[in-house]
């Protein structure tokens, strides 16, 4: 073997001891070896569990990982049409590679937000499976999906996913991403319940200052009764 | 005789002229399956010896470039794993390195650890594929490129657990890396590491004494040393022909000081050296993600203050290199301030290795072309970009 060098001493022995030039131990010697291997293989391929690799797809499916990734879906707590957690911020729009995401804030007649899309588009024709929208999401509101059966007839607007298609209980991520889903949960029980207890907090404050002025009020009212008397 | 050896070359022509000099244009690819994608070469035959070969591309080009100035930081991540798409968590890993080094970035260790982990194991991928594809090239279409893949799939199993998908990664972020390990993931991927050189074995027995191997790529397509030097090109080509130069060891970056592996060197340069030398490096990566395996630490996979959104790097420029499967990968940046880049510019390895195509050719037959062609191992997807 020619391919020797100043750097491998102990894995040059590991090669075939076969000489650029020849030394065979016969003509065809090597091809013979290399028919042994594909023969093994041939029939090992018919008994042993790690040489039968196929999967015969669409009768058996191969198991898929919580971690896989297709397309995103937008999640919703109890009701699709409430308890959407989008707020249309649009964050994930502009950070979108191959910007495939259209959102249009929902407005009330004054032009106040109202803090849910309108419109929320995402066209699967060109996103790329990237998952980055999910990942800048601040209201842990979209995620990426594990359905991979989406082949359509309808080449603009079955791949065009609008609000409807779009989506998806958080009962459903719960149950494609058991742990990721079950993180988000305690996040924004947490979150919900620092919200909560702010808010209580200042319920308390509002009443507190309310009942000093009701004091203070009294006390002065008292006193204008003592200053009457005198 | 050719009158215009520049005019292009749209269809096989055959000159006429007297009977000894009569040269043949064959236009091949750009839709041939040797060509490794849509790839051309117009060849000029003197009866079935090369006496000239212009490589066309660009056929696959998708702006790469220009898109990524137009968009975030983060988003020019996925589109490079679309580069080189047989090795996507290097690309992820050279363009991650610039921006760190851009913005000078800290990255914890258990992250540095799971980018060499995840690098050498792309490593694997790409030297396997290319033992199948190469095999393909000759002629032996099936058995070799059948039981590469079935060893590659493991890995990209494995790949899928991690980043989510088998080959588009997006998997590093700009100090660590997107998500932690899964749960038992090192534990499989030790076991995956373990049966890799039982197969390496089973491949080389198979691959390397055959003797129709042996008379189709030796001392084929060898080059000087010096030219292919002067040529820019790096890894496998470059240490086949036996210049000791791995980026790994000339200029560690990430963690790559810490392991003990050795550079494997050719001597002949030739098409055989080539293949060789990737079933040599398949033996050290193994080595390193054994030790790499074991040291594992615990801790952050991504710098706790990494931002993902509103990222915004100081003004600036970087020029950030790996060793990547296929060569010397670099990606080049200037910042302005902005959340976009101002320029973003990637050293890609299978294009420059490309360069010296008709260097190695002239005077072989047009057998040896596709031959030749494959042992440089191209991804049109980063030539053409």
């Amino acid at each position: 073997m020619k391919l020797e060098t100043k750097s491998l001493p102990e894995n040059i022995n590991r090669l075939p001891k076969l000489e650029r030039s020849s030394r065979w131990i016969f003509p065809g010697y090597g091809l013979l070896q290399g028919l042994a291997v594909s023969g093994r293989n041939f029939v090992e391929s018919f008994y042993k569990k790690e040489r039968m690799t196929t999967v015969q797809y669409p009768e058996e499916r191969a198991p898929i990982s919580p971690n896989f990734r297709n397309f995103p879906f937008l999640c919703y707590d109890d009701n699709a049409e409430a308890g959407l957690r989008c707020t249309a911020c649009s964050i994930c729009e502009k950070e979108c590679p191959p910007q495939c995401i259209y959102i249009v804030l929902e407005r009330d007649e004054n032009g106040k937000s109202l803090k849910r899309p309108k419109v929320f588009d995402i066209d699967i024709s060109v996103c790329m499976n990237c998952g980055i929208c999910a990942e800048v999401c601040p209201f842990d509101s979209i995620y990426m999906d594990g359905e991979y059966e989406m082949s359509n007839d309808d080449r603009f607007g079955g791949l065009l996913l609008g609000l409807d298609r779009l989506s998806k209980s958080a009962e459903y991520h719960a149950q494609i991403r058991p742990k990721e889903a079950a993180d988000v949960a305690a996040k924004r029980k947490a979150a919900a319940e620092k919200k909560a207890a702010a808010a209580a907090a200042k319920i308390a404050k509002a009443k507190a200052a309310a009942e000093a002025k009701k004091q203070k009020e009294m006390e002065e009212q008292a006193n204008l009764e003592k200053g009457e008397g005198e | 005789m050719i009158s215009d050896p520049t005019m292009p070359l749209s269809s096989p022509t055959l000159e006429t002229g007297s009977d000894d000099d009569q040269l043949l244009r064959v236009s091949l690819g750009p839709q041939h399956p040797s060509t490794h994608g849509v790839f051309r070469m117009n060849v000029v035959l003197d009866g079935e010896t090369v006496v000239r070969l212009k490589p066309v591309f660009g056929y696959l080009h998708r702006n790469h470039e220009k898109i990524a100035e137009g968009v975030t930081y983060l988003s020019s991540m996925p589109y490079t794993d679309r580069l080189d798409y047989i090795c996507p968590l290097t690309n992820n890993w050279a363009y991650a390195h610039a921006v760190e080094k851009l913005a000078g970035i800290e990255v914890p260790e258990r992250a540095e650890y799971m980018r060499v982990i995840t690098a050498e194991l792309t490593r694997l991928i790409n030297h396997t594929a290319f033992a199948g594809f190469f095999l393909g090239d000759m002629g032996a279409w099936g058995s070799a490129l059948m039981y590469a893949f079935r060893e590659r799939e493991k890995i990209l199993d494995l790949f899928e657990d991690l980043t989510g998908a088998r080959m588009m990664s997006n998997f590093m972020r700009f100090g660590g890396c997107r998500n932690d390990l899964p749960e038992g993931w090192a534990k499989r991927a030790s076991a995956v590491v373990d049966g890799y050189g039982p197969f390496l074995d089973e491949m080389e027995t198979f691959l390397l004494g055959n003797e129709i191997l042996l008379s189709r790529t030796q001392n084929v397509g060898q080059v000087p040393r010096e030219l292919l030097i002067n040529g820019g090109v790096t890894g496998p080509m470059l240490r086949a022909a036996g210049v000791n130069y791995d980026i790994r060891k000339a200029e560690p970056y990430g963690i790559y000081d810490r392991f003990n592996f050795r550079i494997p060197l050719g001597e002949a340069g030739d098409c055989y050296d080539r293949l060789m030398i990737r079933f040599l490096e398949m033996r050290e990566s193994l080595k390193i993600l054994r030790q790499a395996l074991d040291q594992l630490p615990e801790g952050d996979y991504v710098h706790p203050k990494a931002k993902i959104r509103n990222f915004k790097p100081p003004v600036g420029e970087a020029y950030a290199r790996i060793e990547g499967p296929k060569g010397e990968l670099g990606f080049y940046l200037i910042s302005d301030g902005t959340v976009n880049p101002f320029r973003y510019r990637i050293r890609p390895p299978s294009f420059i290795n490309l360069t010296l195509l008709e260097d190695m050719c002239l005077g072989l037959d047009l057998a040896d072309v596709v031959v030749i062609l494959g042992s440089v191992d191209i991804v049109l997807g980063e030539v053409d970009r």
